[in-house]
């Protein structure tokens, strides 16, 4: 309180924010002009210098308000952090290849200190597992939670990235009841539940899912009427751009909106009211225009005759092929990158080139990928 | 824009016309043999005959194409049927104790069988207690008395009760207590006892007032119904299990229970009789088993015919299932190798004949009919113009070939004419003779047969047996060598049914067959591919046999399924017919799980679940071998055995959870009841989280690449079109995985000297061209190219000989890749996709079959659609149009729970198709609204009052659904000539069924019939378990 008070009198009409660097075990002060605290790229050097590790790779994050960890590695999170500090700037260096990446992330410096987000979060005492996040460079969204402003809010609109991950989609599902308000008061429906999280899957570790979470629709098509097996069937058709409309077992989590009467939120009001459920998106209509999630790979023959006399023989020029098959399975989960197709092993075949013609924005999209061969 | 417009497609009003122009489903026809047949009837006087079966339906056969098939609304056991005779209708028990009364009634110039009126027998015990009546519980016999009019009803308590049969109403006060026979019985005979259910009532033939009752007792009762009295008593002292009338009325035959059958004296001697005059047990000494069933039938010669059923010594032969033929000095013990049901014989039924003279016998057994000639010596078996098994040994993949061209028609149907002849010597070989078009339906034991489609009743045409090319380790000539030594009883082996495979590498996977050249690929479970050509000579030769490795060079795999059939060496003898021509093992000797010829370029292409190889079968030389194996994918290399395993553990693990809810269950029923009411109530409240047994989860989780299986070839095309680029088109093929794997190869075929039937000595070679994997690796079901039109490729030869409008080789071909669960069409040589529907992730149903079809309109003669048909694992029909793949209609046509069914369906060229409905019925189907097989029978007959001509005819039409006549089929129909008809009505006689060979299938469009598997797998069952 008494040091809070010092540095917002002394600094704050300066218009400068204390920093204070912690780098291994040694700590670093000094003063950054809040209202032009640069770039950070500039920032990034700053901090090098006056830990004296000119040449060392680091990772930079900060404390926050609520006392998480951020990563600080582009100016917008930079300015962020300058912008939020109040009234000191806590940095934390990591060298790279040491770095503990579950140290970033939500509520990851509440052990050590006790702030008062406690109060702001009832929840946050039950024990969580760390959530490993890969480098920032790295980020990819792996779930959303989309069309929030067309869905009642009991409802909850998730889609789930499969592709480029190695993690499992990881749930379950099963049959069950569900009740609905119908004009004939309450009733009881089947309906489809989630019924198992795998720990360590795509599902569990987006939050956005839970057991008992009733399934709604599946990429847009409603799941009513539909067993147990068909939508078992429809979610693994669409598992590569999942998206789930589910009525969340717990609803306190639900986004209060202004456009509705606020506090509702507990209460499943809308119980899906067949005019309740909004039409869907126009990107969720499967077969529309989904030619982003589902590119098929072909690989082509250079078109020059191989012989292929006979069987026995032809083992050769069979081999080169599977080395080619090889040579493209590493990059089967989606995205291959430019530089990995552009050097496969050319094994036997003289005649076999192999050039890139995709167009750079495919081989941007993080899925199919066109080779030739 | 384009999307946009398709998608308003469906709301367009002048397409939606046409739709119901192109498309209508009906179930039109059922092919094959009952299943569980449990009762027969036979109308002498129109000559139809009737089977009942155990869920309840009613078939009536008539001439062959005559059918009418009619369904209990309750799924019970049809125990009895019996004819009014001359009047079309039948009268059926159900084991309910309900009557029913059939009638055939005429709509539109087309006959039908509908239930008129139905009688349910009141069985409350209640009911007799108050009035003093007996009961009217349990049926156990029924007879029509007075030309149909009245039926007596025995009953279990042993009255007998009288109906009016046109109104089925009790007639009141005729009923005939077993108290009322007691009073003529002597009272030693009586002695307390009760006479037990009524077994067996007979009428007589000349005498209608006088009805023969037997009693299970052993009483036999000759009751004048007119007088109300006893005129005869035979004490039998044996338990009874059926007694006949003699015709003459002067002799009565029962059986009994324990092997022995008896002849009493009707006109001799007094009242009561107390002895037969013969009683003998024809298998004794030793303890027999009961004769269900005697006939006596009298000839003018003198020699009469005693024929029963059962009887046989219980502990030697107590398995058989016989029926003993016996005249004179004569003996035959007909050995079925399924259960009999019930028999009959053709014979005079006229009252003014002195005798019988029966000319036929007929047997219905479990899984077949069996006709025996009476009257030419030997009684050799006939072979029935229909209800030929289906499944004399197991189905095991199904094709049929439309237009087949008339010249090969007329040969298969001589080399099936040649192979008839032959006697009826091992069961498993038994020759099926006769007949047209196929579906080729091939089977466990190696053979191939080839049945006539094209009308109502399917036909055998020709037997194709692989077997004779391969040492087995069973031969049949040994089995039938030691039945013959036994000569007492005197066996005699009849009927085709023979449920079991000497070996089950035999078993065909896939059929192919070229309708121009009438070369055929046969292939089997051990890997083994057989090349076939049709000859109609009997010839000797030796088969070369080249063998191809699949795996390459895959190292670190171990084959551990069953060895590669030994083929014989050397020169063979082969009859007329199809003869091998090239024998390719594949190796592993894994069975083949696709296959396609292309007789033009004398390629044909075999997939296992190792991968595919192509031989060139003109030069009997290897082309080409791929392994289509994962690297990571040990599990296939196993064997059938890895399957087999993991389906035996997912069986376990089914037993174990229902183990474990019903474990559950008992604990909750210790608990109090007051205990299970609040929890119900808390069930009830707390919605779906309460739920206490563990229930059905279904993991989500996409295919992985290296799930097993996923180097299963499943589908296998030629075609000639562009692969490498837009200018030059040439020969190429198509092999599609378990895994969304698609490889295509561009094959160089070296050009046939004009006119030459001869290749030159060129090798073909294959170049891979393209190698597509689809994202989502959903097995690839069928591949097929479509031309500049949109339209499918034609068939080799069809466009060089003229036969189908040669493919628009100048706009751009597409190739259309139907996976389990999407279709993708892709243009070519640039393979990118053009349109697709993805049907799993719309209506979460995966694709089990594909066909393209030709769909006709009923409303305008020349206009046709090429659509793509499919059906689903929830056993529904999809039809999509080609190539905007915009879904057009769907039906329910499966059960979803019927896996067998889904499994076995096969589609036509011209939107119809098939399934197993029974293990020995066909369904036939039909999705066009013009192309539809359907029997439109008629049977003229003479009603009670009007007497008319009694005639039964055929017309099986290809006829528009709503009713206008359509393009006649088989021309068979009698038209022309009705008198032969009306004489050979009769249902099994005819020893030459008439039959003219035609091509089925008038609408001439070219398109092609996509391979489908006809294997059940794992995820089947998987279904049909959750």
């Amino acid at each position: 309180m008494n040091r809070g008070h010092r540095h917002g009198a002394g600094s704050g009409c300066l218009g400068t924010m204390e920093v204070k660097s912690k780098f291994g075990a040694e700590f670093r002060r000094f003063s950054l002009e809040r209202s032009k605290p640069g770039k950070f790229e500039e920032f990034y050097g700053l901090l090098q210098h006056v830990h004296k590790i000119p040449n060392v790779d680091v990772l930079v994050g900060y404390a926050d308000i609520h006392g998480d960890l951020l990563p600080i590695n582009n100016d917008d999170n930079y300015h962020k952090a300058v912008s939020t500090a109040n009234p000191l700037l806590r940095i934390f260096i990591q060298k790279k290849e040491e770095a503990d990446y579950s140290a970033f992330g939500t509520d990851t410096l509440i052990k050590k200190k006790n702030v008062l987000t406690n109060v702001l979060r009832p929840d946050n005492h039950r024990k969580k597992p760390h959530i490993v996040i890969s480098l920032p460079q790295d980020f990819r969204p792996v779930s959303s939670i989309i069309d929030v402003d067309i869905l009642p809010e009991t409802h909850r609109r998730v889609r789930l990235y499969k592709y480029g991950t190695e993690k499992p989609l990881g749930f379950y599902i099963r049959d069950g009841a569900s009740v609905r308000v119908t004009p004939h008061g309450l009733e009881k429906v089947p309906g489809i539940f989630i019924s198992r999280l795998v720990p360590g899957g795509l599902a569990q570790s987006t939050g956005l899912l839970a057991v008992n979470d009733e399934v709604l629709e599946v990429n847009g098509i409603e799941v009513s009427g539909k067993s147990l097996d068909q939508v078992t069937d429809m979610m693994i058709a669409n598992s590569r751009n999942l998206i789930i409309t589910v009525r969340p077992a717990n609803q306190r989590n639900n986004v209060v909106r202004n456009s509705r009467t606020s506090g509702s939120s507990g209460q499943s009001t809308d119980t899906s009211l067949p005019s309740c459920a909004p039409p869907p998106e126009p990107s969720l209509e499967p077969g529309e225009d989904d030619s982003d999630d589902d590119e098929d790979i072909v690989i082509e023959d250079s078109g020059e005759p191989r012989q292929i006399p006979r069987a026995a023989p032809s083992a050769e020029s069979l081999q080169s092929l599977t080395q080619v098959e090889l040579s493209f399975e590493s990059g089967q989960n989606g995205f291959i990158p430019a530089n990995e197709v552009s050097l496969p092993p050319v094994a036997s075949g003289a005649g076999t080139e192999f050039e890139t013609r995709a167009p750079d924005q495919k081989l941007l999209e993080e899925d199919g990928t066109v080779i030739t061969l | 824009m384009m999307k946009f417009r398709f998608r308003r497609q469906g709301a367009d009003p002048q397409r939606e016309k046409l739709k119901q122009e192109l498309f209508a489903f009906h179930k039109t026809v059922e092919h094959g043999f009952p299943n569980q047949p449990s009762a027969l009837a036979f109308d002498p006087e129109l000559r139809i005959m009737a089977i009942g079966t155990r869920s309840g339906a009613v078939k009536i056969y008539g001439a062959p194409g005559v059918e009418f098939t009619g369904l209990h609304r309750d799924a019970a056991t049809v125990t009895q049927m019996h004819f009014l005779p001359g009047q079309g209708r039948v009268l059926t028990l159900l084991d309910d104790d309900s009557l029913h009364l059939w009638e055939i009634v005429h709509h539109d110039g087309c006959a039908h069988l509908e239930e008129a009126i139905h009688f349910q027998a009141p069985s409350r015990p209640g009911f007799d207690g108050a009035s003093g009546l007996p009961s009217l519980a349990h049926i156990t016999v029924v007879l029509l008395v007075a030309a149909g009019d009245m039926a007596a009803l025995g009953t279990e308590g042993g009255s007998i009760f009288f109906l009016d049969v046109p109104t089925l109403t009790l007639l009141e006060g005729q009923t005939l207590g077993p108290d009322e026979v007691l009073r003529s019985v002597p009272d030693d005979y009586r002695c307390g006892k009760a006479l037990g259910p009524v077994e067996s009532l007979q009428g007589h033939l000349r005498d209608p007032t006088k009805i023969l009752i037997g009693y299970s007792r052993g009483l036999l009762v000759i009751w004048n119904q007119a007088a109300r009295c006893a005129e005869r008593i035979f004490l039998g002292n044996q338990q009874l299990e059926s007694v006949c009338w003699e015709r003459s009325g002067h002799t009565v035959v029962s059986s009994h229970s324990d092997g022995s059958y008896a002849i009493w004296a009707a006109d001799t001697g007094d009242s009561p009789t107390a002895q037969p005059t013969v009683a003998t047990t024809p298998y004794g000494p030793f303890p027999c088993k009961a004769i269900n069933k005697v006939l006596w039938r009298s000839c003018a010669s003198g020699e009469h015919f005693v024929i029963f059923s059962g009887g046989m010594p219980r502990a030697s032969y107590g398995d058989r299932h016989c029926v003993s033929v016996l005249q004179a000095e004569t003996l035959v013990t007909l050995d079925f190798t399924s259960r009999v049901i019930d028999f009959f014989t053709v014979h005079s039924t006229r009252p003014e004949d002195e005798f019988d003279e029966p000319q036929a016998l007929a047997v219905l057994l479990e899984e077949e009919l069996v006709v025996l000639d009476l009257q030419t010596p030997g009684w050799p078996a006939v072979p029935a113009p229909y209800l030929a098994p289906l499944h004399s040994s197991a189905i095991t993949c199904s094709a049929h070939v439309a237009n087949v061209p008339a010249k090969l028609w007329a040969r298969i149907v001589s080399a099936g004419e040649q192979q008839s002849p032959q006697p009826a010597s091992g069961a498993s070989w038994w020759g099926g003779a006769l007949g047209l078009t196929p579906p080729l339906r091939s089977h466990e034991d190696g053979t191939v047969r080839f049945w006539d489609a094209s009308g109502v009743a399917l036909r055998p045409l020709y037997k194709l047996c692989t077997a004779g090319l391969f040492q087995t380790d069973c031969e049949h000539a040994d089995s039938l060598a030691q039945a013959a030594e036994d000569d007492w009883p005197p066996f005699r082996k009849v009927g085709c049914f023979d449920p079991y495979s000497d070996d089950p590498r035999l078993g065909v996977q896939k059929v192919a067959l070229c309708k121009y050249t009438a070369q055929m690929v046969v292939a089997g479970t051990a890997g083994q591919v057989l090349v076939l050509e049709l000859s109609d000579t009997p010839a000797e030769q030796t088969v070369g046999v080249a063998s191809l490795d699949l795996l390459q060079d895959r190292e670190g795999f171990t084959w551990k399924g069953h060895e590669r059939l030994s083929p014989r060496l050397g020169p063979l003898p082969w009859p007329a017919g199809f003869q091998p021509r090239a024998l390719v093992q594949c190796l592993p000797p894994a069975a083949v799980t696709a296959v396609t010829l292309h007789a033009e370029w004398g390629l044909v292409a075999f997939g296992t679940s190792h991968g595919f190889g192509l031989f060139d079968y003109l030069r009997r030389s290897p082309v080409l071998a791929r392994c289509t194996l994962h690297p990571s994918d040990s599990l296939a290399m196993e064997g059938p055995l890895s399957r087999v395993k993991s389906l035996k553990k997912s069986l376990r693990q089914s037993f174990r959870r229902i183990r474990k809810s019903r474990a559950s269950g008992k604990k909750r029923t210790v608990a109090g009841s007051k205990l299970q009411e609040a929890n119900a109530q808390l069930a009830e409240q707390a919605g779906p989280q309460d739920v206490e047994v563990t229930p059905v989860q279904r993991r989500i989780e996409p295919r992985s690449a290296d799930d097993s299986l996923s180097g299963v070839v499943r589908c296998l095309y030629f075609a000639d079109t562009f692969l490498r680029d837009a200018a030059h088109h040439g020969p190429t093929m198509w092999a599609g995985t378990n895994s969304g794997s698609v490889f295509a190869y561009a094959l160089e075929v070296p050009a046939a000297v004009a006119g030459g039937e001869k290749r030159p000595e060129r090798a073909v070679e294959a170049v891979l061209g393209k190698e597509v994997q689809l994202m989502h690796r959903a097995p690839v079901v069928a591949i097929a190219v479509l031309d500049g039109r949109g339209r499918p490729l034609p068939e080799p030869y069809e466009a060089s000989r003229d036969l189908a409008q040669a493919p628009d080789m100048q706009g751009g071909h597409a190739v259309l890749i139907a996976s389990e669960e999407q279709f993708k069409v892709f243009t070519l040589p640039k393979v990118s996709a053009k349109t697709k529907f993805k049907l799993t992730a719309h209506e979460g149903c995966r694709v089990r079959k594909v066909a393209l079809a030709t769909f006709a309109s009923v409303a305008c003669e020349d206009y046709t659609e090429t659509c793509l048909a499919c059906l689903t694992n929830l056993g529904d029909v999809h039809v999509f149009s080609v190539p905007g793949l915009r879904p057009q209609v769907h039906y329910a046509c499966i059960r979803k729970e019927d896996i067998s069914g889904i499994a076995s369906c096969v589609f036509t060229r011209h939107g119809q198709g098939f399934y197993l409905i029974s293990p020995s019925e066909f369904e036939r189907f039909s999705l066009s609204a013009r192309n539809i097989t359907e029997p439109l029978c008629s049977l003229d007959v003479r009603w009670p009052r009007g007497a008319t001509h009694i005639r039964s005819r055929e017309s099986p039409k290809l006829s528009q659904a709503n009713g206008t006549p359509g393009i006649i089929l088989a021309p068979q129909s009698c038209d022309g000539s009705p008198d032969p008809i009306c004489k050979e009505a009769d249902t099994p006689e005819p020893p030459e069924a008439m039959l003219s060979p035609m091509s089925i299938d008038s609408a001439t469009s070219a398109d092609t019939t996509l391979d489908t598997t006809g294997d059940m797998t794992v995820e089947d069952v998987k279904d049909f378990l959750g």
